[in-house]
């Protein structure tokens, strides 16, 4: 049986299965359909980047820093060289004249810092896994292995580990100019007023900790050329900012570099990167004129790919006495790492505008200073700043409910923007558009049994049960849909945040849909195809969707920030209103009629009142042929459209975690999960499950499992699957999910965006779940991520319930009171 | 260099190797197998599972010398005449993936799974899938298309998917 045949096989089974969730209403849109990106993934007829062969390919290994801050005084790669299928081992030094330094696009403030970061060190390194030196070998195998006779000597300098020390004067450098990257200030309101003489203040210091964000598959580049030009594979989220960035780093002119995504095994922001590797790759073929291929090993991915979160978040909330909220401020210390990637510096104050989360409040006041340590650069990790924000708002609005011997929704209710309230306009300069909290917070309590499990918690801590039960509550919001142009050129981030997209209709028919956006899991085939078919009036299975090459689809801004659907969707629908016109004009033509009295309705364009009409295919066999146009109408249906949008999308929801927690252990159990979303309107609803689904699992794999431990020496512990613990199915609950839905007002689609929200809703939800179980014993707080270790010994230091000792909390400081 | 002769989706292969030279490798690097991914570099992940002999290892942590004279069955030769298994159809129908990295290794250690337990119930499913990670999916979809898979291959007539919407057929 040939490949071909046996793929066009499967592809009839899958689509029998497709026939599944048929609409009512005849539209794609709304509609259950399986996804057309499955009939390779699940048969292995996937195009990771390491599955490239290419003629002559040569392999590469890197050498990394084994020592967290050290000078470098001597590297002798000679020995290397002599090694058997060694082609070349080369040196920091060797890359000097050509290997620039690694962008930073989001210069936040003034006062940034952003230093030289050449992506192989030559004189000094500044974190384990800095590579000082690569050999390229004919296998991967003899790269690996002479990497071993390569010398490195290092004068050690003092690792920089610590925040708030880095800060002191004194303390080690990370680079010359000191340890402080930026400082950034935000206010709204007159904070000074809403705390003065506030009948209630809760202050809390919580710690987000380091994440690493442990996509399946490892990063890995390819990188090949023919002399005059040059072909770039990579496992990244961002094609086209690549090549940009590429091209303004190594001086390689733009339109002799290409650069492809083929598939990509998840992101959540860690491929959202312009990489050491990937500049070192491109001129390594550049030097050697032959292919050559990295591909990381999950243990090196450990150490250098960019992390995530590591903030502390100082948050002071004031408060009346019947609950609702004066004002909030937030100082936060955001650990840059060694040096400023891509987006780091702008990853905390992506949560800026979303400490106030869904409150009402007359002030809010939010600085951050960002800090170099000596460790892996942080950047985004899927939510990027907004669940950090989201963490601490939550826990706060927690925390006040408690002092106040209130039901943590009763409070979130004296506060939150009702429904009625849409636009509103909150205290961080956001014009949230739509949105129902009541709505959600109603179906999600009646989802989980709210009052039910409320008793039963209360009979529990009346027996003193050693398992006792918590509920926690996240009602959330975000902002998604990065971005409008503008805003992210007042915030100083160096590009845009449109999307481009282009619709074809070919001669028979079929639809090319080219998309900016470029998709590694997020089903973006299926999704656009919804759209453009429902649009187009055509068969979902007559349109392809084409993405992730810039050779290919020259266009894009790419996917992170939710952006997808409510930025490179809407360019996809717009595109395809714009064929339709240009459809509606040659069919008037063709028809003899006036284009005022063409309708469309299902792919056909009819005179009104009559049964005459020509189908867009039809009309783009015309087109085609151009034997008979309009004037001046060129002989092609398509168009193009590049779309900004005009303001961000707010999805929100609420999320309640029922977990118990074994006081004599310290093991928490989630026993029920329920995630109510408004995402707004909806494309696809399996997709949107999925990537609740998913969201869910990594935030809770924040509140439980997850965290890159570094030892006092600054050598990463955490380096390998077995010691940095994603959660497996074992770990998880199911979850019951379920949507309410407001229409975004600020698109024709009404859609809001979903890859974040998950994740950015779970991680408080649990972490209140455990302090609500634990409220009677004083516990306040239980530090991330929560393992059984670290609640039995927060446990351990608090008081036994009954007693009247003060309230304990894990994190540091961590006091509430009445003033 | 031993010399091996093994059997990969059917197809009988002579090959000499170094002794160290992992199973996933033979596949992925000589014989073009690239169906199967590789995770991580410490047998955590599960992303590498085949079949061999019959029982689903992790193929990073075998040997190609260890599978001289055996039969190997990855991702790829799963489907018989050109139809996917009823595991394959089962993950696509409930949505059990997103990126896909993880799914064949998923989809090879779910079969054997249900070698052993052909009736699994959720919490059997997810301890059997403990040593294959997922980062995508949060694995509710995982543990509905095992069950549709079991059902389909025992020869019932599969629910309609429990994802998403209300579906009518
Ligand atoms: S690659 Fe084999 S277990 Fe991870
Ligand atoms: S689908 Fe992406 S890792 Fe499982």
């Amino acid at each position: 049986m040939t490949e071909q045949l046996d793929a066009g096989l499967v592809g009839r089974q899958i689509a029998e299965s497709d026939q599944l969730g048929d609409p009512k209403d005849g539209r794609e849109v709304g509609r259950a359909r399986r996804r057309k990106e499955d009939a390779r993934l699940i048969t292995g007829r996937t195009t990771w980047t390491d599955n490239i062969q290419l003629p002559g390919m040569l392999y590469v290994a890197f050498l990394r820093s084994p020592i967290a801050h050290a000078r470098i005084t001597r590297v002798d790669a000679s020995a290397a060289r002599a090694r058997p299928g060694v082609v070349a081992a080369l040196t920091g030094r060797d890359f000097a004249d050509e290997q620039g330094s690694l962008p930073c696009a989001w210069p936040v403030s003034e006062d940034v810092v952003i230093p030289d970061h050449p992506p192989m060190a030559s004189d000094e390194v500044r974190y384990v896994g800095e590579a000082v030196a690569c050999v390229v070998a004919t296998d991967r195998y003899k790269a690996v292995d002479a990497l071993e006779a390569i010398e490195v000597d290092y004068e050690p300098l003092e690792a920089v580990l610590d925040m708030t020390e880095a800060l002191a004067e004194g303390s080690p450098k990370v680079h010359e100019a000191g340890n402080q990257a930026f400082t950034w200030k935000f206010s709204g309101g007159d904070a000074e007023a809403a705390f003065r003489d506030a009948p209630v203040v809760i202050d809390r210091t919580y710690v987000q900790q380091r994440l690493i964000p442990t996509a399946m598959e490892p990063r890995a580049v390819v990188a090949t050329t023919d002399g005059g030009s040059f072909t770039v594979y990579s496992a990244t989220q961002i094609p086209h900012i690549l090549r940009v960035m590429l091209a303004l780093t190594t001086g390689i002119p733009e339109h002799r570099l290409r650069v492809i995504a083929p598939d990509v095994g998840g992101g959540f922001g860690s491929k959202l990167q312009v990489t050491a590797e990937e500049v070192l790759c491109l001129l390594l073929t550049r030097r050697l004129g032959k292919p050559v291929k990295w591909t990381e090993s999950r243990s090196e991915g450990n150490l250098t790919v960019h992390h995530g979160r590591d903030q502390i978040q100082k948050i002071s909330l004031a408060a009346e006495r019947d609950g609702r909220i004066r004002g909030v401020r937030v100082d936060l210390l955001a650990d840059m790492g060694a040096y400023l990637m891509l987006v780091t510096p702008g990853i905390p104050l992506l949560g800026a505008f979303m400490y106030n989360g869904i409150y009402k409040m007359d002030a809010y006041d939010f600085r951050c200073t960002g800090v170099f340590t000596t460790k892996m650069p942080t950047d985004a990790y899927r939510g990027a700043g907004r669940p950090e924000a989201t963490f601490a708002i939550e826990r706060t609005v927690d925390e006040l409910a408690h002092e106040l011997g209130m039901d943590p929704l009763e409070v979130r209710r004296r506060n939150w923007i009702t429904h009625q309230e849409f636009p509103y306009a909150t205290i961080a300069g956001l014009t949230y558009d739509s949105g129902n909290y009541e709505a959600a917070t109603d179906r999600a309590m009646a989802l989980l049994g709210y009052d039910k499990l409320r008793a039963e918690q209360a009979d529990r801590r009346d027996r003193r049960d050693p398992v006792q039960l918590g509920i926690g509550v996240s009602t959330y919001t975000e902002m998604c849909g990065l971005a409008p142009s503008r805003v992210l050129g007042s915030l100083s981030y160096g590009a845009g945040g449109w999307e481009h997209a282009a619709v074809r209709v070919l001669p028979t028919g079929k639809v090319e849909v080219v998309t900016g956006s470029s998709a590694h899991g997020q089903g973006h085939e299926t999704a656009w195809s919804q759209i453009a078919a429902d649009a187009l009036g055509v068969p979902f299975e007559d349109v392809s969707v084409l993405h992730g090459d810039t050779a290919i689809a020259p266009q894009g801004m790419d996917t992170y920030g939710s952006r997808s659907l409510v930025v490179g969707g809407i360019a996809v629908l717009r595109a395809c209103e714009k064929v339709k016109a240009k459809a509606a004009e040659l069919a008037a033509h063709l028809l003899e009629a006036s284009p005022d009295d063409v309708e469309f309705s299902t792919g056909t364009f009819a005179v009104r009142g009559t049964s005459e009409g020509k189908t867009i295919q039809e009309l783009a066999l015309a087109a085609f042929a151009a034997h008979d146009l309009p004037e001046g109408f060129e002989p092609r249906l398509d168009a193009e459209v590049t779309f900004d949008p005009e303001n961000f999308s707010f999805p929100h929801g609420t999320h309640l975690c029922a977990a118990e927690v074994d006081t004599e252990t310290g093991m928490v159990r989630i026993r029920s999960y329920v995630a109510v979303d408004d995402v707004g309107h909806v494309v696809n609803p399996l997709i949107v499950e999925g990537q609740v689904h998913g969201g869910i699992a990594q935030g809770i794999a924040q509140a439980l499992f997850e965290e890159a431990v570094y030892d006092s020496d600054g050598n990463l512990l955490t380096t390998t699957m077995a010691d940095y613990l994603i959660p497996s199915a074992a770990d998880l609950p199911d979850f019951v999910t379920d949507r309410t839905e407001t229409p975004a007002a600020s698109n024709p689609l009404g859609v809001k965006g979903v890859g974040e929200a998950g994740t950015i809703a779970s991680t408080p939800a649990v972490v209140n779940a455990i302090v609500d179980a634990l409220r009677p014993y004083g516990v306040n707080d239980v530090p991330m991520p929560c393992t059984p270790e670290r609640v039995w010994r927060t446990l351990a230091g608090a008081a036994p319930p009954g007693s009247t000792a003060a309230g304990r909390g894990g994190a540091g400081e961590s006091e509430g009171g009445e003033r | 260099m031993p010399r091996i002769t093994v059997t990969v989706d059917g197809i009988t292969y002579e090959e000499e190797v170094e002794p160290r030279l992992l199973l996933v490798h033979l596949l992925r690097d000589r014989l073009g197998k690239t169906g199967t991914p590789v995770g991580c570099d410490t047998g955590n992940c599960g992303a590498c599972t085949v079949m061999l002999d019959g029982k689903s290892v992790k193929s990073c942590s075998v040997l190609a010398a260890q599978a001289d004279e055996c039969d190997v069955v990855t991702i790829e030769g799963l489907g018989r005449a050109g139809e996917l298994h009823p595991m394959q159809q089962a993950f696509h129908a409930e949505h059990a993936l997103q990126c896909g990295y993880c799914t064949p290794g998923m989809i090879m250690a779910a079969i054997d799974l249900l070698r052993d337990t052909p009736d699994p119930s959720d919490e059997a499913i997810r301890e059997g899938l403990e040593g294959n990670l997922c980062r995508c999916t949060g694995y509710s979809n995982i543990v509905r298309a095992v069950r549709r898979g079991a059902r389909e291959m025992s020869g019932e007539t599969p629910a309609p998917a429990t994802g998403g919407e209300v579906r009518t057929s």
